[in-house]
């Protein structure tokens, strides 16, 4: 019964999402929202600021290197949680 | 597991996948590929030798104290880095603006720190794998 | 109404997102199997990522790393929303962790992993007054 209710309410969640699609913009094509200015910065001065030829590696490591050391202490603090969870001794 | 073929073939592949692991955290900055897909091959090597020779030998190969050093080591090295920009007279984590010579794109080294931030990553990143799987392993049994 | 259809047809990698997230949400409501609801979520999480990568593409573009040798215009895809998936991989590695971990520790307390047994359980356990278990 339940399973019936929540298959329910996905198809009428699913169907405003459908017609959400018709709205988005054209799939691939270059002028989307996406693709603004910080994109077309990123595309052509990545080889000059950082040396990188991988543009992902000169965002990631370099433009946005905050994003990366605090991702580093996620993974810290998801190694720290799990040990308190499950740590023997501590019931 | 006591399957012959699995631990020759395991034994056999190991090698490669931790320099397959280090290939791609290397050439980060060159090709497909970085500091977390490369992290987690390595780690992913040392799992499969702990699930198929057994918890206690795989530990053996790679200890709790190893792992912890080298989690401490990646986050600090990472500030290390970020210092460097500080101590040349620029800002925090600054690459090009603190005067690093960036070397001829292309190359290996090239993209100054880039390299080096990397590669405290990829280590890292591969001992949290090992780490995460010891853990629930030993609970387990 | 034909007009619609088309355009939805044209913007195909969505309808997959979506229809990953349907399946991932249906996933986490119906099952009260725990694990069952750890993979619904990363099957979730995979659609998130699906609708980042193809909303940054262009048609014709190739990967955003610069090769040496081919000059000329080159389309390279958008890299920001690549960059940014990285951080929600890692991130969806630490919640699975995490709640694995949880779970264990829940299998360790109650001797099942079903979330309505457990809330069976706990319901006995209060009515019975029994204030011991933990």
């Amino acid at each position: 019964m339940s399973r019936n209710i929540a298959a329910f309410l996905l198809v009428c969640i699913g169907l405003v999402m459908f017609l959400a699609i018709a709205e988005l913009p054209l799939y691939g094509s270059p002028d989307t929202p996406v693709q603004n200015y910080v994109a077309k910065r990123y595309v052509s001065g990545a080889l000059s600021d950082t040396g990188a030829l991988n543009m992902v590696a000169s965002i990631v490591i370099d433009y946005r290197a905050y994003d990366t050391l605090i991702e580093t202490t996620v993974l810290f603090t998801s190694i720290i949680a799990v040990f308190l969870v499950l740590k023997k001794g501590t019931n | 597991m006591t399957d012959f073929v699995l631990k020759r073939i395991v034994a056999l592949l190991l090698p490669f996948v931790q320099m397959f692991g280090m290939y791609v955290i290397f050439h980060g900055h060159l090709s497909p590929g970085g500091s977390f897909s490369g992290g987690i091959i390595t780690g992913l090597g040392l799992i499969a030798f702990s699930l198929v020779f057994g918890l206690d030998r795989g530990t053996e190969k790679i200890t709790d104290r190893m792992t912890t050093l080298i989690e401490s080591f990646g986050a600090l090295w990472y500030g290390a880095m970020g210092l460097v920009g500080v101590l040349r007279g620029s800002a925090f984590l600054m690459n090009k603006g603190s005067g690093v010579p960036l070397g001829e794109p292309g190359k290996l080294y090239s993209g100054g720190l880039i390299i080096l931030i990397t590669l405290g990553v990829g280590l890292k990143v591969g001992s949290t794998m090992v780490t995460l799987f010891t853990a629930l392993m030993e609970e387990e049994g | 109404m034909g007009d619609l259809l088309q355009r939805i047809l044209q913007n195909y990698p969505y309808i997959f997102a979506l229809a990953l997230f349907g399946i991932g949400t249906f996933t986490v409501l119906t099952h009260s199997n725990l694990l069952k609801k750890v993979i619904g979520i990363n099957i979730m999480e995979g659609s998130t990522y699906l609708f980042f990568i193809a909303a940054g593409n262009i048609r014709g573009g190739v990967a955003p790393i610069k090769d040496m040798v081919s000059q000329g215009d080159v389309v390279y895809v958008n890299p920001l929303p690549q960059a940014l998936m990285l951080t929600g991989i890692v991130v969806s590695v630490s919640v699975t962790a995490l709640s694995l971990a949880l779970i264990m520790r829940l299998y360790k307390l109650y001797g099942t992993i079903d979330a309505k047994e457990i809330h069976r359980i706990r319901k006995e356990v209060r009515a019975n007054g029994n204030s011991n278990q933990r």
